[in-house]
C-alpha cells in the first residue's frame, strides 16, 4: 500500500444558508419556537382572561378544606380533609376500578375469545353473539343497565339476604366480614414473600433439569403447594393475626364489614363485560394469525393439544394480540371515567365534578385530570411495550 | 356534555382575546335579537320543557320578563338546558347572558366564579325526602341512612354539615344529575335524597308514585336562590336586578297582567313613574320607558307568577311563606323606583 495520502473528497463549498443541514435546523428551531410561543400564548391569556373575569386562580386549593363526603374511601378520608386528599381518593377509585375491570375483562375476553375458534357450532356462535352484542352498545347504555339491573334485582337493606359467614347482600351492595390487620400480621406478609421467591427457584430449577436431563418436574404443583402452605403455617404458628369486622344489621343499613357498593359492582361488570368483547375479538385474530401448520407440526413432535396451545400457538399468537390489548386497557381506563352516571366516586366524579364546582376553577381541574389520564395511559403502554418486546418474535 | 363545555371554556380562556369579559351584554343580546338563559333541564314549576318543548317555570317566566323588558316580545329567548356542574362555567364562558336556575347564592361563588347574582327570586331551604314506609318522621332519625345527591350544589356541603354538626353517620352516593340521583333514589339505592325544599317538591311529583314519598319538615340551609349574571357588566347587573325588582313592585302597587292597561291611565305618581308615564326610568336601564308594562303584560306580577307555578293551586302546592311580600310578612322586598 502506497504512503502517499488520498486526496480527500471535498463537498463542494457552499454558502451557510444553503447548507441543507443548517436549513433544516433553522426551521426545526423556527418550528419548536412557534409552538412554545404558542403554549405560551395560551398560558399566558387564560390567565390574563381569568384575572379579567374575577374567576379565582391557581392551584392554592389543595389544603382548603373539602367539606363534602365521598360514598367509596379507599384511604381514610372526611368532610374535613382537604382537596388534596379528595383528589387522591378519586385517583385511587379510578385506580381500583381499572385495576379489577382490566383483570376480570382480560380473563372473560380470553375466555369468549377461545371460545368462539370452537368447533362446536353453539358455542361458537354463542361467543359471537356476546362479541356482537357488547360490541355495537355504548358503554354508557351498558352501565346503565348493569346499575339498573344490580339495583333492581336485590332486595332492600330490611330484607337482606344473608348469606352463611356473616355475608348480607342488597340494594346497598354485598357486605363481607372485613379482615382487621394485628400486630403480629406482618410475619405472614414476609412468609407470602417467602413463598413466592421458593416457587420462582422451584420453577427455575425444574426448567434448568427438563434442559438438562430431560426430565419434568410437576413444579406448578409444587409452587402452588408452597404459596398455599407455607402463608397457612405461619399463620396459625403466629397465633392468627387477622381479626374480622363483622358485617351487623341496622336500622336502614347493615352497618360494618367491607361494603362492595352497588357501584363499583356496576362499574366492575359493566366494564369489563363490554371490554372483554373487544379483547376476545383481538384474541381471536392473534390465534387465527399463527399459521395452521405450527400445529399440524407440533402434533407430528408429539406434543399434546395443551402443550401445543401453551408451547406453540399462544407464544406466536401473543404478539399479534399484545398490541391490540394495550389499545383496549387504555379505552378501559379511560371509560372508568364514566362513573359518575351511576354515582361511583372516580377521579372525574369527585374531583373534574364536585371540587371543580365548589372551587369554579376549571382550567386547574381539567387540567390536572388530563395529565392524570395521560400518565396513565403513558405507564400503561410503557408496560405493554416492555410486555409486547418480551413476546415479540425474537428474529436471529 | 360536561367536558365539551369545560374543554370550551378552557379553550375559550386560552385562545379568546381578552375582550372585556361581558361589556356590554345588553347591546350583544340587542344584536342577537334573543335573550340566552341558562335554565334547569327539568324542575316543575321553576323550569321544565313541556311536551311542545315550551319552556315554564317560575325561573323561565324570568328570563320570559327579561326578554320582554328588552324586545316587548317574552318568546325571544333561547332555554339553554344546564346541570348544576355546568352552570357557572356556561355563564362565565359566555354561553348564556343570564343563569336563572335555582342556583343558591353563596359568598365563594361570587368571589371565585366571576358571577354576581341579581337578587333573590326564591327564598328556599334544603330538606330531605323520604319513602313512607321506613317510617321516618324527623331527619333527626337518619343516623346511618344512605342518601343520595346531585354533584355540584350546596346540597352535597349542607349534608355534610349537617351529620357533621349533629354527629351522625350518613353514606353518601353523588351523581352527576339530578335525574339520576332520583332515579337511583327510586330504585332504593338510598334511603332519602336531599336537595332544596322546592326542588323536593317538585321532583316527588316526577316519581312513579308520589304518594309513597314525604319531605321531611327540618329545614337544613339557607338557599338563596335568585338570577345571576357575570361580573364586569354593570349595566346588564342593573337591567336583571331591577326587572327583578320590578316584578315585586308591581305586586305591591297591585299591578296585575289584566290591569295593566288601566293602571297606565292612573294619576298615582308612583304608579306613573313605574309604568314609564312619567320619568324615563326605562331609559336609564336602555329600555323603553314602558318597561314595567312590557314585562307584567307578559308575565304578570311576583305574586301572579308565583300563583301560576308553585302556588297552592299547583301540583308543587309551595305556601308564599317567605317568598310573601315584606309587608305581608315575607321577606321579598324591592327598592323605590324613583
Amino acid at each position: 500500500m502506497s504512503t502517499q495520502a488520498i486526496p480527500r473528497h471535498e463537498s463542494p463549498k457552499v454558502v451557510f444558508y444553503n447548507d441543507p443541514k443548517i436549513r433544516s435546523l433553522f426551521f426545526q428551531f423556527i418550528l419548536l419556537a412557534a409552538v412554545i410561543a404558542l403554549f405560551w400564548f395560551a398560558y399566558d391569556n387564560t390567565l390574563a382572561n381569568l384575572k379579567k373575569r374575577n374567576i379565582a386562580q391557581g392551584f392554592g386549593f389543595w389544603n382548603v378544606e373539602a367539606g363534602f363526603d365521598i360514598s367509596q374511601t379507599l384511604i381514610s378520608y372526611s368532610a374535613a380533609s382537604t382537596y388534596g386528599r379528595a383528589f387522591l381518593v378519586g385517583l385511587l377509585n379510578t385506580l381500583l376500578v381499572s385495576g379489577l375491570s382490566i383483570f376480570f375483562a382480560t380473563v372473560i375476553g380470553v375466555i369468549i375469545g377461545v371460545l368462539r375458534l370452537s368447533k362446536n357450532w353453539v358455542v361458537s356462535r354463542l361467543a359471537g353473539f356476546y362479541i356482537e352484542l357488547f360490541r355495537n352498545i355504548p358503554l354508557l347504555l351498558v352501565l346503565y343497565f348493569w346499575y339498573g339491573a344490580v339495583l333492581s334485582s336485590l332486595p332492600e337493606p330490611r330484607d337482606s339476604i344473608a348469606i352463611p359467614g356473616d355475608i348480607w347482600l342488597n340494594s346497598r351492595g354485598l357486605l363481607v366480614p372485613r379482615p382487621v390487620i394485628l400486630d403480629q400480621f406482618w410475619l405472614v406478609g414476609w412468609s407470602i414473600v417467602l413463598a413466592l421467591g421458593v416457587a420462582v427457584a422451584i420453577t427455575r430449577y425444574a426448567r434448568r433439569r427438563q434442559a438438562e436431563t430431560g426430565r419434568r418436574l410437576p413444579a406448578g404443583w409444587l409452587s402452588t403447594l408452597v404459596m398455599i402452605g407455607l402463608p397457612l403455617i405461619v399463620y396459625f404458628a403466629a397465633g392468627q393475626p387477622l381479626g374480622l369486622d363483622l358485617p351487623v344489621k341496622g336500622r336502614f343499613n347493615i352497618n360494618g364489614g367491607l361494603n362492595l357498593a352497588p357501584e363499583l359492582v356496576a362499574m366492575v361488570v359493566g366494564l369489563s363485560t363490554y371490554t372483554a368483547a373487544f379483547i376476545a375479538e383481538a384474541v381471536r385474530a392473534g390465534v387465527v394469525a399463527v399459521s395452521k401448520g405450527q400445529t399440524e407440526a407440533a402434533h407430528s413432535l408429539g406434543l399434546t393439544d395443551g402443550q401445543t396451545l401453551r408451547l406453540v400457538i399462544m407464544p406466536q399468537a401473543l404478539r399479534v394480540i399484545v398490541p391490540p390489548l394495550n389499545s383496549e386497557f387504555l379505552s378501559l381506563t379511560k371509560n372508568s371515567s364514566l362513573g359518575v352516571s351511576i354515582g361511583y366516586p372516580d377521579l372525574v366524579n369527585v374531583f373534574t365534578g364536585t371540587v371543580l364546582n365548589q372551587t369554579g376553577q376549571a382550567v386547574e381541574m381539567v387540567s390536572v385530570t388530563m395529565l392524570v389520564y395521560l400518565s396513565f395511559s403513558l405507564l400503561t403502554s410503557a408496560f405493554m411495550n416492555w410486555f409486547n418486546t418480551r413476546v415479540a418474535l425474537v428474529e436471529r | 356534555m360536561k367536558k365539551i363545555i369545560a374543554a370550551a371554556v378552557v379553550a375559550a380562556a386560552s385562545f379568546g382575546l381578552v375582550t372585556g369579559a361581558s361589556a356590554g351584554t345588553l347591546d350583544n343580546v340587542k344584536a342577537k335579537g334573543q335573550l340566552v338563559c341558562g335554565a334547569n333541564p327539568g324542575t316543575a314549576g321553576f323550569g321544565v320543557p313541556d311536551e311542545k318543548g315550551n319552556w315554564t317555570g317560575l325561573d323561565v317566566e324570568y328570563c320570559r320578563a327579561i326578554a320582554a323588558a328588552i324586545f316587548n316580545d317574552p318568546t325571544k329567548v333561547k332555554f339553554v338546558p344546564l346541570s348544576s356542574k355546568d352552570r357557572f362555567t356556561a355563564l362565565a364562558s359566555g354561553e348564556v347572558d343570564v343563569l336563572v336556575r335555582n342556583s343558591t347564592w353563596t359568598m365563594s361563588r361570587e368571589t371565585t366564579l366571576g358571577v354576581i347574582w341579581a337578587g333573590i327570586n326564591f327564598y328556599d331551604g334544603q330538606g330531605f325526602m323520604v319513602n313512607k314506609k321506613l317510617g321516618v318522621k324527623s331527619a333527626s332519625e337518619l343516623d346511618g341512612a344512605s342518601i343520595c345527591v346531585q354533584q355540584g350544589t350546596t346540597t352535597e356541603l349542607n349534608l355534610a354539615d349537617y351529620f357533621r354538626s349533629t354527629g351522625k353517620k350518613y353514606q353518601v352516593v353523588t351523581f352527576g344529575t339530578s335525574e339520576e340521583a332520583l332515579k337511583a333514589y327510586d330504585t332504593g339505592r338510598c334511603d332519602a335524597y336531599t336537595t332544596d325544599r322546592s326542588g323536593l317538591a317538585a321532583d316527588r311529583l316526577s316519581m312513579a308514585k308520589p304518594d309513597d314519598n314525604v319531605i321531611l319538615p327540618e329545614v337544613i340551609s339557607k338557599e338563596p336562590l335568585g338570577p345571576l349574571v357575570r361580573q364586569g357588566d354593570d349595566q346588564w347587573l342593573n337591567l336583571v336586578k331591577w326587572v327583578h325588582f320590578a316584578l315585586l313592585i308591581a305586586e305591591e302597587d297591585g299591578i296585575t297582567q289584566a290591569n295593566v292597561d288601566e293602571k297606565v291611565k292612573s294619576d298615582d305618581p308612583e304608579i306613573k313613574r313605574i309604568l314609564g308615564t312619567d320619568g324615563k326610568f326605562g331609559e336609564s336601564l336602555g329600555l323603553s320607558n314602558a318597561w314595567v308594562v312590557q314585562i307584567v303584560k307578559a308575565v304578570g306580577n311576583y305574586g301572579e307568577m308565583f300563583e301560576r307555578n308553585v302556588g297552592p293551586k299547583t301540583p308543587l302546592q309551595l305556601a308564599r311563606a317567605s317568598n310573601a311580600l315584606w309587608n305581608k310578612g315575607g321577606l321579598q322586598y324591592a327598592p323605590p323606583i324613583r
